[in-house]
C-alpha cells in the first residue's frame, strides 16, 4: 500500500506535519507505529491474507508486543508502559490507516479494556500481562445473531459455567480468552482453551477473522463487578472512542488514496484532480474528516481525565468518525473508476473494513439514541 | 495539560472571578436578550465597547493606555465566554473592526497606523465598514475596479463598493482598490483605511430580502485618502485582503454556542413539539451536533495553534462552510417542528421572528466572505495540495476580457 502522508493540516508536497496536540512524546509514537506499518503492512500482504483465508500476520504482532504497542493502556502493575489511553488512540488511528492485520482491537481495546474495568485483581493479574506482552489474544464476545449488541442476551452464567452461542465475534479464531457477556448482564471471563467450540464465519470484511463461539456449560470465571451494566456502558464509551480512531486514520488514508490517484490520472488532456466536481467531492471528505478528528480528540482528552460528558463525547466522536470513514471509502473507490473495482487497486480494502467499523460496536442508528438519550439525561439535569 | 482537554482552562479562577464581579457589576441590565433600533444597538454597542475599554476590558490583549490589560489570549478567551452569559449589545460595525480591520493593520501596517487607529476603535469611539467587493467583483474579488490613483502624499479613489455592511454607522472603512491596472490582477492591489468622513463618499442603501438594510452600495467620487493611510506596500493589497478573510472566515462560525438554533434548543424544541421519538429528528439532531461540537473542538484546536504562535491554518474556511449550512438546515427545522404554523409568528411565540431572520440570514452567510464553492477550491488546493481552476486572467488587468473594452 502506498505510503499516505501526514495527518496535519498542511499535506502539500508530502512533507506534511504531525499536529496532533498529543504531546512530543506521544507523536513520537504515532510516528514510529505509522513507519513500523508502512514498511510492514503492504497491499501485497493484505491480498495474500485475504486469499489464504488468514485476518492475522503473527510475526506483526509480535514486533507491534515487542515495541510495547500492547500495553500502552495496562498500568505498569500489569506489565504495561502505562502510557494512557491517548496512546492507544494513537496506535489505533495507525491500526486503520493500513488496515493493519493485527487483533489489535479485539485484544487491546476490547478485553483488555474489559478487564481493567471490570475484572478481578487476580484476573487482571492473570491477563492484563499476558495480553500487554502479546503472549496471549483476547476477545470481546457481546453479539448474538442479528440485531443490536446486548438486547435478548441468551447466554447463561451460572455455577461458574457459561451455556450459550455468541456470534459474530471478532478475532475469536485466535483469542486465548474471551469476556462474555451474559443473561443479567452477567460478564463472565472465558479461558477459551478448555472446552469452547469455534465455528469460523464467512464475512464482509475478510481481513478480520470472525467466529462463532459455541459455550456447553464451558467453565468460565465471574467478572463481580457491582453494577455490571455500567461497567458494559463504560466499555462501550471506551472502546468506541478507540473506534473512531482508528477510522479516522483510516478514512485519512482514504482519503489521501482517492487524491494520489485524481492526481497521476490523465483524462481530457488534464489531471483528473483538476476538475471541480473531484476537488468538491474531497473538500466535502476533508471536512468530515477534521470534524471527526477535532471529536476524536476531545474524546480522547475527555476518556483520559474520566469526564463527566464521556458518554457524549464519545458517541459524537464515533459518529463523526463513521460518516467520515464511510464517506471517503466509498467515494475512494469511485474516484478511482473501473480501476478500482478490481482486486489490484486496494481500495477493496477500506470498502469493507469501513462497514465493519461502522456496524461492530452498534450503527449510527443506534449511537444516535445513545447520544440524544445523554443529551436528553443533561437538558433534564439543567432543568 | 493538552489543550484539547475539557478542563484546559488556564489559571482560571482569579481572573474568573474578577470578570464575573466587573460584569456582574456593568451588564446587569444585559441579562435577557433583547432587540434595539438600528440607532439604539449601535449607540450602545459603542457605549459598552467604551466601557470595556475604561476598565482594561477593551481589547485585553492590548496595554492598559490603549484600553487593555496586557493580558493573555488565555484571558481573553475567558473574558469572551463569560460575557457571552450575557446578551451584551454588539453590532456588526465592531465585528469588523475587532474580527477583520484591527489584526490586518497590526500584521501589514505600521505600529504607529495600529495604535492610530487601534485606539479610538477600542475606546468605542469608531466603528468600521469592508469595502471590498463590487458589483462585478463578488466571488472573484481580485478583478475589483475602483482605482485609486497617486497625487503626491494623497491618492485619489473613484469607484463603486457594494455589500459594504453597516457603512452608515462606520468611521472607518478597509478599502481594496486597484493602483496598477498594467499588472496583472492580483498584484495591482492595495489597501486602505478610508475615512468614512471624507468628502465625496455616498452610501446609499440595499434592500435585502430580509427587508432590511444592512448591506449598502457604496459610491466614491474623488474621495481623498492621505498616503499615511495605505496600510502595507503599495502593489500588497491583496495579501492584507487575504488576512481579512481569513479572519472572516474564522470569526463567522464562532458565533455563541447559545444560540436559538444551537443543538441543546433544537432537543428542547423538538421535545416541546413531542417530536423526540421520531428516529429521523433524533438523526438529524445527532447530526447537528457533530457538527456543532466538531466547529467547537476544531476552534480550540485552531486556538491552541495560535496561542502556539502559528497562523490560522487553510482549513478555517471550513468552519463558514459547516456552520452557515447548519444554520439554514436547524432554522428550517424550528419552522418543521410547527408544520404550517411554524411559519408564522404569534404573540406568544415572538422567537418564531428569529428562526425566520437566521433562515433568510443563512443565505447570505454561504455567499459572504467566501462562497462555498470557493472554500471547497480552497480546501482542495490549499490543504489537500490539488491544482488551480485553470485560469484566463494571467495577463495584465487592463488586457483582461470586458476590461480592456471598457
Amino acid at each position: 500500500m502506498p505510503s499516505y502522508i501526514s495527518a496535519g493540516w498542511r499535506v502539500r508536497g508530502g512533507s506534511g506535519k504531525l499536529d496532533l496536540h498529543f504531546g512530543d512524546e506521544l507523536k513520537q509514537l504515532q510516528e514510529e507505529v505509522r513507519r513500523l506499518l508502512t514498511e510492514r503492512v503492504s497491499a501485497n500482504l493484505l491480498r495474500r491474507l485475504i486469499s489464504e483465508d488468514e485476518g492475522y500476520d503473527p510475526a506483526l504482532w509480535r514486533t507491534a508486543a515487542e515495541l510495547g504497542l500492547l500495553g500502552a493502556a495496562v498500568p505498569e502493575q500489569y506489565g504495561g508502559s502505562g502510557l494512557g489511553e491517548r496512546a492507544v488512540c494513537a496506535i489505533a488511528e495507525e491500526m486503520g490507516r493500513a488496515v493493519a492485520p493485527l487483533p489489535f482491537f479485539s485484544s487491546i481495546c476490547l478485553a483488555a479494556e474489559a478487564i481493567k474495568l471490570a475484572g478481578a485483581p487476580a484476573q487482571k493479574s492473570a491477563w492484563l500481562p499476558r495480553l500487554a506482552s502479546g503472549e496471549a489474544i483476547g476477545t470481546f464476545a457481546w453479539q448474538e445473531g442479528l440485531g443490536p449488541p446486548e438486547t435478548d442476551v441468551d447466554a447463561r452464567f451460572e455455577n461458574g459455567r457459561i451455556s450459550g452461542v455468541k456470534s459474530p465475534v471478532p478475532d475469536a479464531l485466535l483469542a486465548d480468552v474471551a469476556v462474555v457477556v451474559c443473561e443479567g448482564p452477567r460478564l463472565a471471563l472465558a479461558d477459551l482453551s478448555k472446552g469452547v467450540r469455534r465455528e469460523p464465519l464467512r464475512g464482509f470484511d475478510q481481513l478480520r477473522s470472525h467466529a462463532k463461539l459455541v459455550f456447553e456449560n464451558t467453565p468460565a470465571e465471574a467478572m463481580d463487578v457491582p453494577d455490571p451494566k455500567d461497567a458494559l456502558r463504560r466499555l462501550y464509551d471506551r472502546a468506541a472512542i478507540y473506534a473512531a480512531f482508528e477510522q479516522l486514520g483510516a478514512a485519512e488514508s482514504a482519503m489521501f488514496m482517492a487524491r494520489d490517484y485524481t492526481l497521476q490520472r490523465y483524462t481530457f488532456g488534464r489531471q483528473l484532480a483538476s476538475y471541480q466536481a473531484v476537488k468538491h467531492n474531497l473538500a466535502n471528505i476533508l471536512v468530515m474528516v477534521e470534524l471527526a478528528r477535532s471529536n476524536a480528540l476531545y474524546a480522547a482528552a475527555a476518556l483520559e481525565a474520566d469526564a463527566p460528558d464521556l458518554g457524549a463525547a464519545a458517541a459524537t466522536a464515533r459518529l463523526a468518525a463513521t460518516r467520515a470513514y464511510e464517506t471517503a471509502a466509498r467515494e475512494n473507490l469511485q474516484l478511482h473508476g473501473g480501476v478500482g473495482f478490481t482486486w489490484e487497486a486496494d481500495c477493496h480494502f477500506h470498502y469493507r473494513r469501513a462497514r465493519l467499523l461502522a456496524l461492530s460496536l452498534g450503527s449510527p442508528a443506534i449511537w444516535e439514541n445513545r447520544l440524544i438519550e445523554a443529551l436528553t439525561k443533561k437538558n433534564a439535569a439543567a432543568a | 495539560m493538552h489543550q484539547t482537554a475539557p478542563p484546559a482552562r488556564i489559571d482560571e479562577s482569579a481572573f474568573r472571578r474578577e470578570v464575573r464581579a466587573w460584569l456582574a457589576d456593568n451588564a446587569a441590565e444585559y441579562r435577557e436578550a433583547r432587540a434595539w433600533p438600528e440607532a439604539e444597538l449601535v449607540a450602545r454597542s459603542l457605549a459598552w465597547q467604551k466601557r470595556k475599554a475604561e476598565a482594561g476590558f477593551g481589547l485585553i490583549t492590548e496595554p492598559p493606555g490603549l484600553g487593555g490589560r496586557d493580558g493573555t489570549a488565555a484571558m481573553a478567551s475567558i473574558f469572551a465566554e463569560e460575557e457571552a452569559r450575557y446578551h451584551t449589545p454588539t453590532f456588526t460595525g465592531l465585528g469588523i473592526a475587532f474580527g477583520m480591520a484591527l489584526p490586518t493593520i497590526r500584521k501589514h501596517g505600521a505600529p504607529e497606523q495600529y495604535r492610530r487607529f487601534a485606539e479610538p476603535t477600542i475606546k468605542g469611539e469608531a466603528a468600521w465598514c469592508q469595502l471590498f467587493s463590487e458589483p462585478s467583483a463578488g466571488s472573484d474579488l481580485a478583478g475589483l475596479r475602483t482605482r485609486a490613483v497617486r497625487d503626491g502624499e494623497r491618492w485619489i479613489v473613484n469607484g463603486q463598493k457594494v455589500w459594504s455592511s453597516w457603512a452608515h454607522h462606520a468611521r472607518f472603512g478597509i478599502l481594496l482598490a486597484r493602483t496598477d491596472p498594467t499588472v496583472v490582477k492580483h498584484q495591482g492591489l492595495t489597501f486602505f483605511v478610508l475615512d468614512m468622513r471624507t468628502p465625496g463618499i455616498e452610501v446609499r442603501p440595499i434592500r435585502q430580502i430580509s427587508g432590511k438594510s444592512d448591506f449598502n452600495e457604496t459610491f466614491l467620487t474623488d474621495v481623498v485618502i492621505p498616503d499615511a493611510n495605505r496600510i502595507g506596500a503599495e502593489g500588497e493589497g491583496w495579501a492584507c485582503a487575504m488576512t481579512v478573510l481569513m479572519n472572516e472566515r474564522h470569526g463567522a462560525s464562532e458565533r455563541a454556542s447559545v444560540s436559538h438554533d444551537s443543538v441543546e434548543n433544537l432537543l428542547r424544541a423538538a421535545l416541546a413539539a413531542g417530536r423526540l421519538d421520531s428516529s429521523s429528528v433524533r438523526s438529524k439532531l445527532a447530526q447537528w451536533w457533530v457538527e456543532e461540537q466538531g466547529l467547537k473542538n476544531f476552534g480550540l484546536r485552531i486556538r491552541a495553534a495560535l496561542e502556539r504562535g502559528e497562523t490560522p491554518p487553510p482549513a478555517v474556511a471550513m468552519m463558514k462552510l459547516v456552520s452557515a449550512t447548519k444554520m439554514q438546515q436547524t432554522n428550517a427545522f424550528l419552522m418543521d417542528l410547527g408544520e404550517y404554523g411554524g411559519l408564522f409568528s404569534e404573540p406568544d411565540r415572538p422567537e418564531q421572528e428569529q428562526v425566520f431572520f437566521q433562515y433568510i440570514w443563512s443565505s447570505a452567510m454561504m455567499i459572504a466572505g467566501g462562497a462555498d464553492e470557493i472554500l471547497r477550491n480552497q480546501l482542495a488546493e490549499r490543504v489537500l495540495g490539488m491544482p488551480s481552476e485553470p485560469r484566463m486572467d494571467k495577463v495584465p488587468f487592463n488586457e483582461l476580457p470586458g476590461i480592456k473594452s471598457s
